[in-house]
């Protein structure tokens, strides 16, 4: 029985070089992790967004996303309505120009985010020109991708704001209720990314971001590439779709 | 022939360091985790058992007067609940701690501090939602919770914030533990542990943990919608607002399907390890084995609506999600053919694993029969909110999942306690809950079709129902006294079973190959792997000729996998003649350390307890959000905000070992 295939042989090589544990598709395990973060969070967008359609144009009562309303006639049109008391008329709620605004910064963040990553995977190669080092600098990136966040936010609230004053809070109706859960959710997400980034900020400037912690920057920007592209199916679904 | 792998016996012992309350509130390790899932999971069974066995008591006679509508209500809403989330799901995730690594070849789970971290929510979330029921304040919505019945216009009191508030809680720590999971399987496996060589647990286990990270967001955004409905005045629920009302039950079952998958796949898993080891032979059909699986959780999304056939869908969307419902039981169909075909000519060995092994394959063939047959809308409108189905989904998840667990605690309780269990109190543990779990819910077809309706806390004698009703609480008298026998059994066995050693069945996958207990860093070396049964490759290589193998000539050995052949002469430990209790075990031995090794392990570490600490007061600060005075909704909310970031804080910023 000494000719029985040696089937569970010792495997010493359970450390690969640098230091990390042996893995089986040489990934790290965070970064299959997140992926796995990322399919689950589609389903909790997918809900969201679901309902909002769903109970799109089913509100009994205004303000109306893209529609006038006249509280006191229970009017719903396309146009302003003629003949409506001072002070019942609403109009359409959303703001496209300011939210288009705040879209394109989100998505430049993107564009930051990923000169961020690649500020740091290539902290060693040397930079000449003063543009190779606005390129190469993590710290500029990181903080741009941070502050397009902010912006975005800072829309957002007063966004939230102005609706409020316009008549239309979360307990107005179903467009209420789904529009401030949709987008508020979102909007929890984004403050989450920003966190984070402030926070590869602050480990940037006390000890700079080297090679060996691209892996941390890259589980960021995919989570914050996420967070932007659940915003265009939001955007397109929920402001541009009449 | 098994000289080649003979491993002295260790006695079941662990070192000095390794006991006392303090090592268990900071364990990364995720058999340890894994043994605090079986005890808290069959803790909640019992509790569970006995909101049951109130439930018999009442509904024995005619007009039973034990308890009242309201208690009623709240008794069967908890034992749903308390089953569900928090006796079967955990009881699978005892094995999916405790077994994945091993199976696969790991040293732990890919992150085993959010591992620790996911079990204490689970522990305080399942304390949060089973405590109020001793203060009358249970939630009594049933478990699915149907809104607008929930919502605060209808169910005015704290009981189904506990139930929401509860919920999340539980869905973080099944989330946390789907990511990890599926991060172990994807990238912990050892050298050669090809995804078509995993055993079929861990196989199940994968696609259960997939169920898991798709579905619970769904639940999750639906629990956030009723609790924004009762807690800030949304319209999510509100029909009066124009609602739907049937919003909450299409996102319910959205995710309450794959729920039923997430169920009964661990214990399609188990089994199908204890059946082909019991057999001695390879499962049949191994890679149908996967791919039904797969078939099973892709299917499991698309079928949610037959919950809903009453509510007046459609042709349509009846036709359809009927047409989706009767195909899922090919897949399903096809586990059962190839449990019985990997039986059909094996040498079997009726051990307790086996017998409660072969119990799931007969009931939950009972069970689906039954639920192909509510798969039909016309039938189902006859059947649904019946007994009927109190009969089905008893038959798939006691006669299924259950006894699948059963038979997985009796096969791996050596492995994790070093030590057998009983096999004659097991017998009868077997045999009662069998006679008991038939008893009890074969009568619930008859009564169901007779037309008694689920969750009436009374009936009016005349109409059929006494003899089946009573049958049943007979019935659970028989489960009852089976416990006794299996707690019993259970702990007796734990301090003076006959010590396992390291295979004591004859195993075939690599938990088999290591001492038991094991060592805490499980594999001194990791193994390479070549075969489906790395371990029947070694010790009785007849048996895995027709598994492929990744080696030239490994296939060579010709065997009759069918016939009387693979009556394999090693003898099992269960021969209590081979191995009594009082011969001298390698105590001397012991174990030598994984500092002895070198082999890197996590420190232990509270910080997982407090982060989930954290989380779990800042939820039940919410509990106060529509009370007048806002300070203690406030002051509870960012306590526990604090503890929790604080904590988390604290953890991100230590590593998982110490530096080596």
């Amino acid at each position: 029985m000494t000719s029985l295939p040696t089937t569970m042989t010792s495997a010493s090589q359970t450390e690969v070089a640098g230091g990390h544990h042996y893995t089986t598709t040489g990934l790290d395990n965070r970064k299959v992790a997140i992926w796995a973060f990322i399919g689950s969070e589609c389903m909790l967008f997918m809900s969201l967004i679901s309902t909002y359609l769903i109970y799109k144009g089913r509100s009994l009562a205004g303000p109306y996303p893209h529609e006038y309303w006249c509280r006191a006639t229970k009017v719903t049109a396309a146009a302003p309505i003629q003949g409506c008391p001072a002070g019942e008329l609403f109009n359409p709620i959303l703001n496209i120009p300011v939210t288009s605004a705040s879209t394109f910064v989100l998505l430049m963040s993107s564009l930051a985010m990923v000169l961020a990553h690649n500020a740091v995977v290539n902290r060693h190669v040397p930079k000449r020109t003063t543009g190779e080092r606005i390129i190469g600098s993590s710290k500029l990136w990181l903080a741009t991708t941070a502050l397009f966040g902010l912006i975005f936010l800072m829309c957002q609230a007063y966004e939230f704001t102005s609706f409020v004053h316009e008549g239309l809070t979360i307990r107005t109706n179903l467009f209420g209720s789904s529009f401030f859960t949709l987008t508020g959710f979102h909007g929890a997400h984004v403050t989450a990314g920003v966190l984070w980034l402030l926070s590869l900020l602050a480990i940037d400037v006390k000890r700079g971001l080297l090679p060996e912690d691209a892996l941390n920057v890259d589980l960021a920007a995919l989570y914050w590439h996420f967070v932007d592209v659940v915003w265009i199916v939001i955007f397109t679904l929920v402001y541009l779709i009449q | 022939m098994a000289t080649t792998a003979a491993a002295p016996v260790y006695a079941p012992t662990q070192p000095k360091e390794h006991t006392g309350l303090w090592s268990w509130l900071a364990t990364t390790d995720h058999k340890r985790i894994g043994i605090l899932y079986l005890y808290s999971s069959l803790g909640f069974f019992l509790w569970g058992g006995l909101e049951a066995g109130i439930i018999r008591l009442q509904l024995a006679r005619p007009n039973g007067t034990l308890v009242s509508a309201e208690l009623y209500n709240q008794l069967f809403t908890m034992h749903g609940t308390n089953m569900v989330f928090l006796a079967i799901m955990p009881l699978s995730a005892a094995f999916f701690n405790f077994l994945i690594p091993l199976q696969i070849g790991a040293r732990d789970v890919a992150f085993p501090r959010l591992n620790a971290f996911s079990y204490w929510v689970f522990i305080l979330g399942g304390i949060f939602i089973t405590l109020p029921i001793l203060f009358g304040a249970a939630p009594n919505g049933g478990w699915f919770g149907y809104a607008p019945l929930t919502t605060r216009q209808y169910s005015p009191g704290i009981n189904i914030d506990f139930w929401v508030l509860g919920l999340q809680i539980l869905g973080v720590s099944t989330l946390a533990a789907g990511f990890n999971f599926i991060t172990t399987i994807i990238n912990m496996r050892a050298p050669g542990m090809h995804l078509m060589r995993m055993p079929l647990f861990t196989w199940n286990s994968f696609v259960t943990q997939f169920l898991v990270v798709l579905a619970f967001p769904v639940i999750t955004i639906a629990l956030f919608f009723l609790q924004f409905d009762r807690f800030f005045g949304t319209n999510f629920y509100t029909t009066a607002a124009g609602a739907d009302p049937l919003l909450w039950q299409h996102l319910f079952w959205i995710f309450g399907h794959p729920e039923v998958y997430i169920l009964i796949l661990p214990a399609f898993g188990l089994i199908s390890d204890v059946i082909p080891t019991f057999s001695r032979k390879p499962i049949f059909g191994y890679p149908v084995m996967v791919y039904a699986t797969i078939l099973i959780g892709f299917l499991g999304f698309g079928v949610w609506a037959h919950h809903m056939f009453a509510v007046g869908m459609g042709p349509i969307a009846d036709s359809l999600f009927a047409l989706t419902t009767m195909l899922i039981a090919i897949p399903t169909g096809v586990k059962i053919f190839n449990w019985i075909s990997t039986m059909w000519g094996g040498a079997i060995r009726f051990t307790t694993a086996m017998m409660f092994a072969t119990g799931l394959v007969a009931m939950f063939t009972i069970g689906g029969i039954s639920g192909v047959s509510h798969s039909s809308p016309p039938a189902d409108l006859q059947q649904t909110d019946t007994y009927y189905i109190v009969a089905h989904f008893h038959y798939v998840l006691f006669g299924g999942s259950l006894m699948g667990l059963f038979a997985g605690i009796y096969y791996y309780f050596p492995k994790m306690f070093g030590r057998l269990m009983d096999e004659r109190l097991g017998k009868w543990h077997f045999w009662l809950n069998f006679i008991g779990g038939n008893l009890t819910f074969f009568p619930m077809h008859f009564s169901g079709l007779l037309g008694m309706p689920r969750r009436i806390y009374q009936y009016d004698a005349g109409q059929g129902y006494e003899p089946f009703n009573m049958a049943s609480t007979i019935g659970y008298g028989f489960l009852f006294v089976s416990m006794l026998f299996f707690i019993y059994n259970f702990f007796v066995s734990r301090k003076r079973g006959t010590p396992a050693g390291n295979d004591p069945w004859g195993g075939g996958t690599l938990e088999w190959s290591i001492p038991s207990p094991p060592p805490d860093y499980n594999f001194a070396e990791l193994p390479t792997v070549t075969s489906r049964y790395p371990l029947w490759d070694l010790k009785s290589p007849r048996l895995t000729a027709d598994v492929p193998h990744s080696k030239a000539g490994d296939t060579e050995v010709k065997v009759d996998v069918g016939g009387k052949e693979v009556a394999n002469s090693e003898v099992a430990a269960t021969d209590r003649s081979r191995m009594p209790a009082e011969s001298p075990m390698h105590m001397e031995r012991g174990y030598r350390t994984a500092k002895e090794l070198g082999i890197p392990m996590p420190t232990p570490t509270l910080k997982p307890l407090v982060t989930a600490v954290g989380l779990t007061i800042m939820v039940s600060g919410l509990l106060f959000t529509h009370l007048e005075n806002k300070a203690p909704f406030f002051t509870i909310v960012l306590t526990g905000a604090a503890i929790m970031v604080g904590s988390l804080y604290a953890w991100l910023t230590t590593p998982l070992e110490e530096e080596h």
